[in-house]
């Protein structure tokens, strides 16, 4: 979650007495980058309590890793480039908190540090900073080490602290690959909403997404029509299919893996999210839709990570296509 | 031509000046492709710059005798004879290099390095220059893939033209040897060598200041 809103949260007033001059925008918000940043890294201490719940304390040192490398490359990026230190805005610790919450339990730390790194460095600096960048990039980061340690971002056997039976494997993980008639008795709804599955740190509970995702909607920081329309596209393409004979129910789509989480916190980021209320409902449709079709086609078990990175390369197009009419002018 | 610039600065430009990969950026696509590894770095740089110091030489050879119209089709012509030599004989001498490298040895033949050269240089200049020009150009795309290749290799791999250089428990991190670690590789160094050129311009500028005030006082 980035925000492109103005740094300081004041109207910038150019000249004096009769000639002034404001620069847009002028209705402002009142938040400042860093009020908001903050905001939503604390609203994803409840995803991080629900991790270190189920999965031990040991699930800190890949998050603290992960943060620790993005801060980092933020202060050093700034330094470089000899502009103002952004490092305090908030937005790339709450990067590298994201991206240590979509690892794996008992994923190595040196290699959650490369994730921050490559997150911001990579996802966000090479673009020009803050409200510049295409990718999420969190996901940036995610993408990097799941294509460079796959064995690492798949490995799910240190989820054993409260997590009972099912400590292998991921919901998801067991319906493309396990025994299906094992699946229809291990994965009951109830474990999916209160997170006591295999799965990355912070993606397991449903009830902690849901306390942050209020968090968010009451202070009116993430725009309510994305995480919407991606939990309707994932109830309404899962039941499509479902109803077609094809995948699990579509609650089970939308409460395993990443679903929740990506809807929540990842496709809800400012910066690479339609800007149009028309066009976040399209975004968010997309994910879903993308998110479906790979969990049920393609040779992933997962797909959210993916489905948002393609539908963040769409955001120009769609900005450009739901732009509002000007009011008087023909359609 | 009333004033040349000198054989050796012909030579150099193709190192670093006017660099192949890193100035020009052309023939990005081999160069994305097979900078998997080191040696194939070497293998690729090798095959083109010889392609390309044959074909100069040739092409400067013929300049006056080819119609204007028709140079394109006479170049494309004497470089895919130099390639079918350079394919066949790393067919014969070299199999493994000739199977990692594929279908990029062909390829060489639309490479526009060569064309570029061809059209740019060898078809305006004598055969001694153009050989020159083409050698520093050919030495040029060589170290630039076989830079390239070294760092892909080392990160995605651990190793450095086969040999381990990364300590035993280094976790190599695969993408770098997969199509999107080329574009990471390429990117990067593209935006190193860009600040390098920054600082040296800077740098002149100001050995260019201090001379001047000197020549003032």
């Amino acid at each position: 979650m980035a925000t492109e809103s103005s740094k300081g949260g004041s109207l910038q007033v150019i000249g004096e007495g009769n000639l002034s001059l404001v620069t847009s925008p002028h209705a402002h918000f009142g938040w400042s980058t860093a009020r908001i940043m903050w905001t939503v890294s604390l609203s994803l201490v409840p995803c991080l309590a629900s991790a270190v719940w189920f999965f031990g304390a040991g699930v800190l040192a890949p998050v603290a890793g992960a943060v620790i490398g993005a801060a980092a490359t933020e202060w050093v990026v700034a330094r470089l480039n000899h502009k103002p230190q952004t490092l305090p805005d908030g937005s790339a610790f709450l990067t590298g908190l994201l991206l240590g919450l979509i690892v794996p339990p008992g994923f190595s730390p040196l290699h959650a540090l490369l994730g921050g790194v490559v997150s911001i460095g990579i996802g966000k600096a090479v673009f020009g900073g803050l409200g510049d960048n295409i990718f999420n990039p969190a996901l940036v980061g995610r993408a990097f080490l799941q294509a460079s340690f796959p064995a690492g971002m798949t490995d799910w056997s240190a989820s054993v602290a409260r997590v009972d039976a099912v400590s292998q494997a991921t919901p998801l993980g067991l319906y493309k690959f396990g025994d299906p008639s094992q699946f229809a008795s291990d994965i009951a709804t109830q474990k999916l909403l209160v997170g006591n599955v295999g799965g990355c740190l912070g993606e397991t509970s449903a009830v902690a997404i849901l306390a942050g995702a209020a968090i968010l909607l009451v202070t009116r920081i993430a725009h309510w029509q994305i995480m919407v329309s991606m939990v309707l596209g994932g109830f309404v393409f899962g039941g499509v299919l479902h109803l077609g004979g094809v995948g699990p129910s579509p609650l089970f789509h939308v409460l395993s893996g990443g679903f929740l989480f990506g809807a929540v916190f990842m496709a809800t980021d400012y910066v690479t999210s339609p800007t149009t209320p028309r066009g976040q409902w399209i975004f968010g449709l997309g994910i879903a839709l993308l998110t479906i079709l790979i969990r049920e086609f393609g040779g992933l078990p997962e797909g959210v990570m993916y489905s948002i990175l393609m539908m963040n390369a769409a955001v120009p197009l769609i900005n450009r296509g739901t732009r509002p009419r000007i009011y008087g002018a023909k359609r | 031509m009333s004033k040349q610039t000198s054989i050796s600065a012909e030579f150099l430009k193709g190192l670093w000046e006017q660099s192949p990969t890193l100035r020009q950026l052309l023939g990005l696509c081999p160069t994305l492709a097979v900078t998997t590894a080191a040696a194939n770095g070497v293998g690729m740089g090798l095959a083109t710059a010889f392609v390309l110091v044959c074909a100069s030489l040739m092409i400067s050879l013929v300049r006056k005798l080819v119609p204007g119209q028709v140079r394109i089709a006479t170049y494309v012509v004497v470089v895919a004879a130099f390639v079918t030599v350079v394919d066949l004989t790393m067919k014969a001498k070299f199999p493994a290099m000739s199977k990692s490298l594929g279908a990029f040895i062909p390829l060489i033949v639309v490479n526009c390095i060569i064309l570029g050269r061809a059209e740019a240089f060898a078809s305006k200049n004598g055969p001694f220059r153009s050989v020159v020009d083409a050698l520093g150009m050919g030495v040029g795309f060589t170290a630039a893939l076989t830079f390239l290749g070294g760092v892909r290799e080392i990160l995605g791999n651990g190793s450095l033209f086969g040999v381990a250089v990364m300590p035993a428990d280094y976790d190599p991190w695969i993408v770098m040897i997969l199509p999107a670690g080329g574009f990471f590789a390429l990117g990067l160094t593209l935006g190193a060598a860009n600040i390098i050129n920054r600082w040296r311009e800077q740098s002149a500028l100001r050995a260019a200041r201090v001379a001047s005030a000197a020549k003032e006082a």
